[in-house]
């Protein structure tokens, strides 16, 4: 099959463009997603092919428009909701935590909630202390969510099909840095799915576990690692909630090492939440404790230096990995 | 005193070029050995304090006596460049440099005398090495807040497991220094045994990899080792009576099974009958002291493993029977110990469970010698002139022909058949 | 003991020493060392596991009667 050259914010968009076309109950509604193409201009061109039903600009009000796809899942549409970031989702966060995630629970299972909500998140385009948080860890703290984190072309074109078809609440978190990457996807790309974490690249020498934006940082240090052979497993979790266990336990187990790269701030962070499960169930197979990167417990500075010196960096994670293997 | 010649079995110390209180490093040379070829210098392989000479130049010593001991250096400090950094000639004497104490201001000897701190003992962190503040505040801490010694090691949870598959004794183990902890490389390192990633291979894969090598081992030992085979039949009625009446009065676990019986006549005989227990290396037979004894273990699912009971000859039945089951439980279980893969003098196969009345084995290299035991069958037998029915077993010696012959086999099997008729002398 | 708990019994302890093996297919008059492939030290292990379980003293007399299924059956049942 051959492959398309593509950019990571077109893969989403060909994704939004097939659900939009295959399942007429599916519409996207959130803030400048119309008119403007979208903030990250994710959803350029969708509102002249698909029309103003379907995609719907709504007004500066998350909690409003959020409770309207709730509304609207409920009633049976499949509606794609647009947070222009996780920052102002907080916003909306009584209606996310309080119904989308709960309703299903206290109907007693009489009302599901299939709603998905696509929200961008992270750090170092200078977005300042309001505006480059990573509280994907914070959603998945939540029973009743399913939280994904795609970070490659295939799960961008991939995870949002399935997770229409998911009859609960699913958070899509988009990393900012991710959406101008390119490569190529296979012709025949379809929907991915939503459960499982891979390993991106293999090695015995360690282990790191991380996802999202934070994924392209991981494989870099594996790279430099290889240089002084050091080969390590990069797990990319892909769905934060719930957490893929087995796939994290068993690459511990053979590598005895691991090191968890998270943009959340470490304190309470879901680095860890892996770290309390890797030692709840692999305790007899670490060599040395867990270790993990993270941003540094600030908020993030406007300063590009500083921005770069808060957040995980190939360097910093290649460090800990060393110190995990004992060559420092 | 190391060997230092394929044929070097002792050597002299010519000379000591450390003393007690310094510090060495890997690869600093500390004495000359004289051997029957030639004067060699003995190098140092771990950096350390010397603590004590034991052996005085003109002493002769086997190879393998301990010469010197040393303590782990806790900082193995590099040796500062001096300004006449060329090593002078050998084999003069050369005096390692001495650990000069680091540069300190007035100030922080002022502090040091304060807060009661050596200045001996303390790295420096400022520039060139000098000693901070700093530092003389966190080895007042140090001190203050001594570790606790309750005995107790750091060991990671891996090297902890680690040390109790391979049989190593964490007490024996010094921590790596990084953190204090004893960790999986510290254990490798002491049981010889490289970091080889464990990847969960297919059970099929690694039951193909035991039988190759097996298969290799077989294949050489057919054609290196010259067998003769011996075999005679046992009347293990007097034995099974005895220990019948034995099992009467335990309960079951603790019952000794026929094969028990079996194996420590074999270990007996081993030990009694010269030719039989040892290795064959470089050309010639090496008697072992010990008999370890070898037990061909069946893996579920294909493969065979022949791990040793350890001075199978010096113990009880009871102890033998509890090695045993405690031994095959493991070898199922892939969980075996170096020493015990490695150790057996001597190798019983085919404890007579299969069904197969004789077994012609063929020796496991280095070894000279297989005894193989059928299945104990009831056959008609001469007692006491007259026909009658016996548990018999047929025992067969395989042995190396380079070591003993026919009439040293015979012997063995003699011995071996002769301790089943007296089962209380095993 | 009831046959059927004497069965459940013989059927989990053969489990524990073969846990691959499959029970339920073995005849119940085939001899089950054959079958299973047990030595002498996997049998001693069923054995004093079956003695431990039903807390009756089984001699090396008895271990006649435990070559089958169908004779461990009987002989558990009836020692009840």
């Amino acid at each position: 099959m051959s492959g398309v050259q593509l950019t990571y914010r077109e893969a989403m968009r060909e994704a939004l463009r097939e659900a939009l076309t295959r399942d007429d109950r599916v519409f996207l509604m959130g803030e400048d997603v119309g008119r403007y193409g979208g903030c990250f201009a994710v959803s350029l061109g969708l509102l002249e092919e698909f029309g103003p039903e379907r995609i719907r600009d709504t007004p500066l009000s998350e909690s409003a428009f959020v409770g309207a796809g709730i509304g609207a899942a409920i009633a049976g549409m499949r509606p794609i909701v647009e947070i222009m970031t996780v920052n102002f989702s907080m916003l909306a966060l009584d209606q996310i935590l309080n119904n989308a995630a709960t309703l299903h629970h206290m109907s007693g299972g009489q009302i599901s909630v299939p709603l998905v909500i696509r929200m961008t998140t992270g750090a170092g385009r200078q977005l300042a202390a309001q505006h480059s948080h990573s509280l994907e860890g914070w959603y998945a703290h939540i029973p009743g969510l399913r939280i994904v984190a795609p970070a490659t072309l295939e799960d961008a074109r991939g995870m949002l099909w399935t997770a229409l078809g998911d009859p609960d609440p699913v958070l899509i978190f988009e990393h900012g840095s991710l959406y101008g990457t390119s490569g190529t996807l296979s012709g025949d790309a379809g929907p991915v799915d939503i459960d499982h974490a891979v390993i991106r690249r293999s090695g015995d020498g360690a282990t790191i576990v991380t996802y999202g934006g934070t994924l392209p940082t991981a494989l870099s240090a594996a790279e430099e690692l290889a240089g002084e052979g050091i080969d390590v497993d990069v797990i990319d979790l892909r769905t934060l909630r719930p957490l893929d266990d087995a796939t994290i336990i068993d690459s511990v187990r053979r590598t005895h090492r691991a090191v968890i790269v998270d943009e959340g701030w470490r304190s309470g962070s879901l680095s860890a939440e892996i770290s309390a499960r890797i030692t709840e169930q692999a305790l007899y197979e670490l060599d040395a404790p867990v270790r993990r990167v993270c941003t540094a417990e600030v908020p993030m500075p406007y300063a590009k230096h500083l921005e770069e010196a808060a957040l995980p960096r190939p360097d910093g994670v290649a460090d800990a990995v060393r110190e995990v293997v004992g060559r420092r | 005193m190391p060997s230092l010649g394929a044929d070097m079995d002792q050597g002299t110390v010519v000379e000591w070029l450390v003393r007690p209180g310094d510090t060495v490093h890997k690869g600093d040379i500390m004495a000359v050995v004289d051997t029957t070829k030639a004067a060699v210098e003995v190098e140092c392989f771990t950096a350390g304090v010397v603590q004590e000479l034991l052996v005085e130049p003109g002493r002769t010593v086997p190879v393998g006596t301990v010469l010197a001991t040393l303590a782990p250096a806790e900082s193995a400090a590099e040796p500062e460049p001096t300004a006449q950094a060329v090593p002078e000639p050998r084999p003069a004497t050369q005096k390692p440099a001495a650990r000069k104490p680091a540069a300190a201001g007035p100030q922080v000897r002022k502090l040091a005398a304060e807060l009661g701190v050596d200045l001996a003992t303390v790295r420096g962190s400022g520039k060139a090495g000098a000693i901070t503040r700093a530092d003389i505040q966190q080895a007042a801490e140090r001190k203050s807040k001594p570790v606790p010694t309750s005995g107790r090691t750091k060991v990671s949870p891996y090297a902890r497991r680690l040390a109790d598959e391979l049989g190593v004794d964490l007490a024996t183990i010094t921590p790596g220094g990084r953190d204090g902890a004893v960790h999986a490389a510290d254990i490798r390192a002491t049981a010889g045994r490289p970091e080889t990633p464990r990847r969960p291979q297919p059970k099929r894969d690694r039951v193909e990899a035991m039988r190759a090598t097996t298969a290799g081992l077989m294949a050489r030992s057919k054609r290196e080792i010259p067998h003769y085979y011996l075999t005679t039949s046992v009347d293990m009625f007097i034995a099974l009576e005895w220990s019948h009446k034995r099992n009467r009065e335990l309960p079951v676990p603790d019952r000794i099974l026929p094969a028990a019986l079996l194996l420590k006549a074999t270990a007996l005989a081993a030990k009694a009958v010269p030719g039989f227990n040892g290795h064959w290396i470089d050309d010639r037979f090496e008697s072992a002291s010990t008999v370890h004894l070898g037990i061909a273990v069946a893996m579920r699912g294909g493969g065979l493993a022949a791990p040793a009971i350890l001075d199978a000859s010096e113990l009880d039945l009871t102890t033998l029977m509890a090695r045993l089951r405690d031994l095959v439980k493991r070898a199922r279980a892939g969980r075996l110990r170096r020493t015990e893969m490695t150790s057996a003098t001597i190798t019983v196969t085919n404890l007579g469970d299969l069904g197969v009345d004789t077994v012609h084995g063929v020796i496991y290299p280095p070894q000279v010698a297989l005894v193989g035991f059928g299945k104990v069958l009831e056959r008609p037998w001469a007692v006491d002139g007259l026909l009658g029915v016996r548990p018999i077993v047929t025992a067969t010696l395989s042995a190396d022909h380079r070591v003993t012959d026919g009439h040293s086999g015979a012997r063995f099997l003699d011995v071996l058949s002769g301790r089943l008729r007296e089962p209380e002398t095993l | 003991m009831t046959p059927d708990q004497a069965r459940q019994l013989v059927r989990a302890e053969l489990l524990r020493i073969v846990p691959d093996a499959a029970i339920d297919v073995i005849p119940a008059d085939a001899d089950l060392r054959e079958e299973l492939e047990l030595d002498s030290l996997d049998f001693q292990s069923f054995v004093a596991q079956l003695s431990e379980r039903t807390g009756h003293r089984i001699d090396e007399d008895d271990y006649g009667h435990l070559r089958t299924l169908a004779g461990c059956v009987e002989f558990l049942a009836t020692r009840d």
